[in-house]
């Protein structure tokens, strides 16, 4: 039996997005990633098989054209820690997107969107926990 | 009254130091080190180098203890997190956003950003108001939306050319506050009778704004 797929909006397509987006979409999701550079695109795994936006994330029109109101999860993995705050609590608030995460580089900002029902994941603290428990790991 | 301004520009240098000749307490945050220089020595302000959107900076500015925080940067994610950070890491009471594009108003609104202000929506309404025909010229909403000023000329033909104010039975919220005839202005009474080419300045409550044009404009509203 096959599950339906979801349909997922990756935002940004560096490093970081353009992993989530490729290995989605070989999941079999439906994808779409937004990034204001083409060239971005080119990041993408020779696989992918979803739609690419070129467009500023920002601006309320790209969202809609990415259909985001029937996106099943929203990843805002921008480059930007003000750009994705900005489109995961556009997801929720206008969209109505059941799951929004974002990428936080600076953690200090994390108790804002505690309230606003947005998963933040933030790359500086999931790397101080791996080099932690290395080096917990190590004097054990 | 003490303001934290966060934002880049000319807009910023300005209206901080409007607000410095007011006696605020006004503590600038830009991002641009030759801008915090110049601001540093032409304003009688605080001047903070460094992200206006960050916790760190926020709490050096003291946010915690202004009235006002006011977001004028070009970005309207930075303006937006610029404001949460000040509404609910500081308690700052009122925050107020600069938002470029007005498509995102809604969406600050729902939000909680007190006051929004879209200088593109502003620039646009004018000049699309100027050029239209009807000679209706929107001038400012007062006290956050609940009253509008509104210009407009009364055309020949129009229902209210040739009537007295008080025979227009005008609704409730709804005052003509002045008319201007040549080179003579008016405040009108009831008796006063309007005249092609008089050129009105209207306070009206939204809800009445509507049918009042209607009553003076007819087709031309």
């Amino acid at each position: 039996m096959n599950v339906p797929a979801r349909y997922v909006a990756v935002i940004g397509c560096g490093r970081l997005g353009s992993t989530i987006a490729s290995a989605l979409s070989q999941q079999g999701e439906s994808v779409v990633v937004i990034d204001r550079e083409e060239a971005a695109f080119s990041n993408l795994s020779a696989e992918y098989s979803g739609f690419r936006i070129q467009g500023d994330a920002a601006e309320l029109s790209v969202l809609r054209e990415a259909k985001l109101d029937r996106a099943d999860l929203v990843c805002a993995a921008a480059d930007r820690d003000n750009l994705n705050l900005f489109v995961a609590q556009a997801a929720r608030e206008l969209f109505g997107v059941g799951r929004v995460a974002a990428r936080l580089f600076d953690p200090t900002r994390q108790p804002v969107f505690e309230e606003v029902d947005v998963l933040t994941v933030s790359p500086t603290m999931l790397a101080a926990e791996a080099f932690l428990s290395v080096i917990q790991a190590g004097d054990g | 009254m003490r303001i934290v301004l966060v934002g880049s520009g000319r807009m910023l240098y300005f209206l901080a130091k409007r607000f410095v000749s007011k006696n605020f307490q006004v503590v600038v945050v830009t991002a641009n080190e030759a801008e915090a220089r110049s601001l540093a020595r032409d304003v009688k302000a605080r001047v903070l180098l460094g992200d206006g959107t960050t916790p760190l900076l926020l709490r050096d500015a003291e946010a915690g203890r202004a009235d006002t925080l006011l977001a004028l940067l070009p970005a309207d994610e930075d303006n937006l997190v610029a404001c949460q950070v000040a509404q609910r890491m500081f308690d700052v009471p009122r925050v107020v956003s600069l938002v470029n594009d007005p498509d995102n108003v809604e969406l600050f609104e729902r939000l909680g950003i007190t006051t929004t202000f879209s200088a593109t929506e502003l620039l646009a309404q004018v000049i699309e108001e100027r050029t239209s025909t009807s000679g209706v010229m929107a001038l400012l909403p007062l006290a956050g939306g609940r009253a509008h000023v509104t210009e407009v000329v009364v055309p020949p033909g129009a229902p209210a050319a040739g009537r007295r104010v008080r025979d227009l039975s005008l609704p409730g919220g709804a005052l003509i506050a002045t008319v201007l005839r040549g080179e003579r202005l008016l405040v009108p009474s009831g008796e006063t009778e309007l005249a092609p080419g008089d050129q009105l300045i209207l306070i009206s409550e939204p809800q009445d704004h509507g049918a009042f044009l209607r009553l003076l404009l007819g087709e031309h509203a």
